[in-house]
């Protein structure tokens, strides 16, 4: 678990997140949109989720990201959790 | 994405499995001549992908209770039980389906897909949460969608998992239900209901559980009531849900519970409300069915003595099979492609069995999905496996097989599918 997370590391996590879960040779950045622009499926990014909710000890429900489309937006939403 | 581009996303992400054979999503039969066998394209296919778990679909007294309430109630309902009115046909059901599994009060849904949409709708409120398992059916996913809680996944069959994110949940205003299945539809495996309902219990008195016993009902527990009955728990599960489709052999949803405000779910669920009811037929097939299963009658020996039949055949084989033995028999490939070539074959041999690859499938897996019916004869399944070695070997998957009869095919086939025709 982070102690002290600022946005920069929650946003580096999330990269590496993704970047485990698409196929090698796709690169992962802010704004990369995660369905549109890689080849994972809603699985797998619902995977990613149950991952984040451990490693930051937060509850994020499936329907609070139906607005999220890029990295920097889960690690909005994430960041946003983490603070409350 | 217009609907134009998405009928082209879907034809370039499964174009290239069509083009190797047959297309999965439309498989015609022309004729449907017992719970196990089949006409398609013209000959005799011996079906191992149907729910039919205890071949009920073609029970004597089944069909002529259907028959029989047909003629006496009309075909349809032509409207919903709210709008248009119950028939005593439904009431007696849903009394039944309750005294079947030892409740208080049941309430019966058109499908099952509508019975897990129905009910979730309802027990997801406004500021309430839906705890499912990553693992869940569609219809589980799809009610959680349509109702106006919070969803929140936890990890596959895991109890631990669980109790960590109600932890989370601790202090949290808000009903907190959640939702298992008793065996899952793709890999066969079952859940460990006993634990779910012992981490449930744990986490306080607004923390309900909801078991969907779809593909258990019939198949597991001493009086075939699914897996929390086989993990001796039903008592201390608050919703018990299921479906008509597949043990019972008709179409048709219930949801058993003792809660004393049950009824009133039927004002609150939509998908409950705006829809019509159970046909007369389908009812009459219902009562006969459950009928069956509470007699006892051994079709729940015979399904058990063909999965494990089977099971441990197709792991003689060579193949890499689901992780227990059920009347779901998962066989696991390495690839789409290679699930698509197999299953192609199969067709070609007169074994027809279902696909199931990715995104439908749980950890990307690519898969056969094979089942047995309590209604399947030895020799079928036999018959079925020596296809599956030859064909497997043909293609890579295991090695040629010593089976004795390993190299006979399609004429032998027609031999075992004709005797059954007659029988």
């Amino acid at each position: 678990m982070t102690e002290v997370t600022s946005e920069d590391a929650v946003l580096q996590r999330v990269i590496e997140l993704i970047s485990a879960k698409v196929k090698p040779g796709i690169s992962v950045t802010p704004e990369t949109r995660i369905l549109a622009d890689t080849n994972l499926d809603s699985v797998s990014v619902m995977d990613a989720v149950l991952e984040l909710e451990d490693e930051f000890d937060i509850t994020i429900p499936l329907n609070s990201l139906s607005e999220v489309e890029t990295v920097e937006q889960l690690a909005g939403a994430v960041e946003a959790l983490v603070q409350q | 994405m217009g609907l134009k581009e998405r009928i082209a996303a879907i034809d370039a992400a499964y174009g290239d499995l069509k083009a190797m054979g047959r297309d999965p999503s439309a498989l015609k039969f022309e004729g449907v001549w017992s719970p196990t066998e089949a006409t398609l394209e013209g000959r005799p296919v011996m079906l191992f992908g149907t729910n039919n778990y205890l071949g009920l679909s073609f029970d004597k007294g089944c069909i002529e209770a259907s028959v029989a309430a047909t003629y006496a109630h009309g075909a349809g309902t032509t409207g919903s039980r709210i709008a248009n009115g119950s028939y005593g046909l439904h009431s007696a059901l849903e009394k039944e389906i309750a005294d079947f599994y030892d409740k208080r009060r049941a309430i019966v849904f058109s499908t099952g897909y509508v019975a897990n949409v129905g009910m979730i709708s309802v027990l997801g409120g406004a500021g309430d949460y839906l705890l499912i398992d990553a693992d869940s059916h569609a219809s589980i996913y799809d009610g959680c969608k349509m109702s106006d809680a919070q969803t929140i996944r936890f990890r596959h069959n895991s109890p631990e998992d669980l109790a960590k994110r109600l932890g989370r949940l601790k202090g949290t205003p808000g009903d907190k239900t959640v939702i298992v299945e008793g065996s899952y539809s793709m890999l066969g495996d079952t859940a460990p209901i006993d634990e779910f309902a012992a981490v449930t219990k744990e986490a306080g008195d607004d923390v309900y559980l909801m078991v969907d016993e779809a593909h258990s009902l019939g198949v597991y527990g001493p009086r075939g009531r699914g897996k929390a009955e086989a993990d001796g728990v039903d008592g201390d599960v608050d919703f018990i849900v299921g479906t008509f489709s597949k043990s019972v052999g008709t179409t048709g949803g219930y949801c058993v519970s003792d809660l004393e405000g049950l009824d009133r779910i039927r004002m609150l669920s939509r998908p409950y409300m705006f829809t019509a009811s159970m046909t007369p037929g389908a009812i009459a097939t219902a009562r006969a069915a459950f009928e069956v299963m509470a007699a006892g009658r051994g079709h729940k020996e015979r399904l058990w003595r063909n999965a494990n039949h089977l099971y441990s055949g197709a792991q003689g084989l060579g193949f890499q099979v689901g992780p227990e033995v059920s009347p779901v028999i998962a066989v696991i490939l390495p690839d789409p492609q290679t699930a698509v070539l197999l299953w192609n074959r199969l067709i070609d041999e007169g074994i027809y069995t279902n696909i199931a690859i990715p995104p439908a499938t749980p950890n990307s897996l690519s898969l056969l999905r094979v089942s047995v019916s309590a209604a399947h004869r030895p020799e079928q399944i036999d018959a079925a496996l020596d296809v599956l070695a030859s064909v497997g070997a043909e293609l890579g998957i295991v090695a040629p097989a010593e089976r004795k009869h390993a190299a006979r095919g399609r004429a032998q086939l027609e031999v075992v599918t004709a005797a059954g025709a007659a029988g």
